[in-house]
């Protein structure tokens, strides 16, 4: 670690902590926000997805060595942590900390773009089937049952161990297309009892057609619910990622995900246990966070709480 | 609509599921490039005279449809085929993984209810106090962790640094090949102890996360704010109130439990070499056995279409206010 790559740390660090105090700050004036920021994990949680996007984006800055060059395989495999190699060094020499730090990138990115997709398709499949009902329903929703009724690690298992050496964005829409099940059912039974409503009846009556009115009057009225599974899709797709990684049939080495810095790791866990400790405790802490972030969402969109 | 008529059509329903499933994954394995015979016995290396025979003996050569078809007769008279990669029948590779998938999935749900039900409600009791506060920091962190990754610290601290547990296999192999005694079944347990508290801490943490929300959810509720005017000592409000109609929630999360033990098993089993049901499917993907995979994944959803269905006969037995409402098929009708 050199002293700029200590400086760009110390500036994420910095950054992440003023951007929350900045949000709270404001958050102060409107009672939604007040209450997004009642519990202090949402304040945490926020502030280490923050601090750990600026590290991703940031990460040429922030590694002191090339993510997948070995070092020094005779000299350097396995080193424990040091002040040269912040979370020692792996069994092919590589710096654990530069893996970490680029494998934000894959990981985080991954779970974004995974969750991302398959939030937009389960809320518009959900959205159509609640709005038209009938038969459009029927298949839709029967379509969900089938896709629930599998464990989605088995159909991406197949998958990806299948179609050998799948590449990155496959991987992506892979994920995302086994993922929206769960947002699907939630949107629908949102949509269902909006469009009882009378807000939904006027907009009808004003000659508003459905898309219009699917997209301008009812899914607004159910982003509570897209925002926390959307927050939680993240993570769970993060996971997902990681697990296939971890059985290794993720992200190819050499490049580095935080799943595949783990099964690196794994066989010489006894002997170097860091390069298998802190990828795993990357992905817990955004995990954790997202949930924290979640827990944060529903109480701040809880309509009873509007009400009160 | 009767209960009867509701559970027959319920269970079309769960039939017409499964085989949506089967064909589906029927059709992504033979969609796949390559051939299961290019895989077996080192990739390129494969006699090519054999592998037409091995091709030809296993039907591979006709065209899907008709292998389709074949399947399905063969499916139909309760035969699951024959596994390329173990050279046995599919049924038998799979009656000898059950046992162990059940042992694991069964200790796991075991600690995650009692553990997570007992969290949870004390969690409610104590709302915003300093117990919840931190058993809820606790529970956050748990639920968060990747149970594969929670796998291998548990292995590095119980198995590797204290020794107190074994690191692997589901028994001991000198002294238990078989478990046929008193002291085998002790050993079998203790074996048991690190994979199913892996999978039941993480669900644990999730069950308590989810039990203290529906407790607090129904604590809001005119019924238990009656019960507290009438002076109902508290412990009685808590108890008969407000944690039966909790529980009510909580069923649909049982019901839910089975995918989360399904797909904990494909790596818990990996990494603990537990030969469960798991490491079997996993392992037949990697290998391409098709019947092997068509098989395990038949069974996974079996496994959490019934799960479904029994906890959605449960909660139309618990709440008979769901009898009356019949605004969705999820619901009994009386």
């Amino acid at each position: 670690m050199t002293l700029g790559t200590w400086l760009a740390l110390l500036v994420a660090l910095v950054l992440a902590a003023e951007a929350v105090r900045a949000l709270r700050h404001r958050g102060l004036r409107s009672e939604r926000w007040r209450r997004f920021f009642r519990h202090r994990t949402t304040s945490w949680g926020l502030g280490i997805l923050t601090f750990l996007v600026l590290v991703a984006l940031a990460a040429p800055l922030i590694a002191p060595f090339d993510p997948s060059r070995q070092l020094d395989i005779l000299n350097l495999t396995n080193r424990p942590p040091s002040w040269t190699f912040l979370l020692g060094t792996d069994l092919l020499s590589r710096d654990v900390w530069s893996r970490v730090v680029y494998g934000a990138r894959v990981s985080l990115g991954i779970g974004a773009l995974g969750a991302l997709m398959a939030v937009s398709l389960g809320t518009l499949v959900g959205a159509v089937a609640g709005y038209y009902q009938r038969w459009i329903d029927t298949v839709l929703m029967r379509g969900v049952d089938v896709g629930l009724a599998l464990p989605r690690i088995f159909v991406l298992l197949m998958a990806v161990a299948l179609w050998d050496g799948l590449p990155f964005p496959a991987l992506v829409i892979t994920i995302g297309l086994t993922s929206w099940f769960g947002t699907s059912r939630l949107v629908r039974a949102e949509v269902l009892s909006l469009r009882q409503r009378d807000f939904v009846a006027a907009a009808r009556a004003l000659g508003a057609d459905n898309g219009r009115v699917i997209f301008r009057h009812v899914l607004p009225n159910a982003a509570a619910p897209i925002i926390v599974s959307a927050a939680l899709g993240v993570g769970n797709v993060l996971l997902l990622e990681a697990s296939l990684s971890f059985l290794g049939i993720g992200i190819k080495p050499p490049g580095a995900s935080w799943g595949n810095m783990i099964a690196d790791g794994a066989p010489s866990i006894y002997t170097a246990p860091w390069s298998t400790i802190f990828p795993g405790l990357a992905i817990s802490l955004v995990v954790m966070s997202l949930n924290a972030v979640a827990d944060g969402v529903r109480d701040a969109l809880d309509p009873r709480e509007d009400a009160a | 609509m009767t209960g009867a008529a509701w559970l027959l059509r319920r269970l079309v329903a769960s039939v017409a599921i499964i085989f949506a499933v089967v064909t589906f994954v029927f059709i992504l394995i033979h969609l796949a490039p390559g051939k299961p015979c290019g895989q077996v016995g080192g990739g390129e290396y494969v006699d090519r005279a054999a592998c037409d025979q091995l091709v030809k003996q296993f039907g591979l050569d006709k065209s899907i449809p008709e292998q389709y078809w074949r399947y399905l007769v063969a499916l139909a008279h309760g035969n699951l085929g024959y596994s390329f990669s173990l050279h046995r029948p599919v049924q038998d590779a799979i009656a000898d993984t059950i046992p162990f998938t059940l042992q694991l999935a069964g200790a796991a749900l075991l600690l995650d209810f009692v553990l997570g039900l007992g969290l949870g409600i004390y969690q409610a009791v104590r709302v915003n106090r300093l117990p919840d506060i931190v058993i809820g920091n606790v529970t956050l962190f748990i639920y968060s962790l990747p149970t594969f990754w929670l796998a291998l610290l548990l292995l590095l601290i119980f198995g590797e640094k204290l020794r107190w547990f074994p690191v692997g296999g589901p028994n001991d192999l000198v002294l238990c090949p078989v478990v046929d005694s008193l002291y085998c079944v002790a050993d079998r347990l203790w074996h048991l102890v690190l994979p199913a508290a892996t999978l039941g801490l993480v669900g644990a943490a999730g069950t308590a996360r989810f039990q203290r929300a529906a407790m607090l959810e129904v604590a809001t509720q005119d019924f238990v704010r009656t019960a507290r005017a009438k002076g109902l000592p508290e412990r009685r409000v808590v108890l008969r109130h407000e944690l039966r109609n909790a529980l009510l929630s909580f069923i649909t999360r049982f019901g839910l439990a089975f995918p989360f033990l399904l797909t904990g098993a494909v790596l818990i089993e990996t990494i603990y070499a537990w030969p469960g049901m798991g490491r079997l499917a996993f392992d037949a993907i990697l290998s391409r056995d098709y019947p092997l995979v068509t098989a395990t994944a038949l069974i996974a959803s079996v496994v959490v279409v019934a799960g479904n269905l029994l906890a959605d006969i449960l909660l139309g037995v618990a709440d008979p206010r769901l009898r009356v409402r019949a605004d969705t098929d999820l619901v009994l009708t009386a």
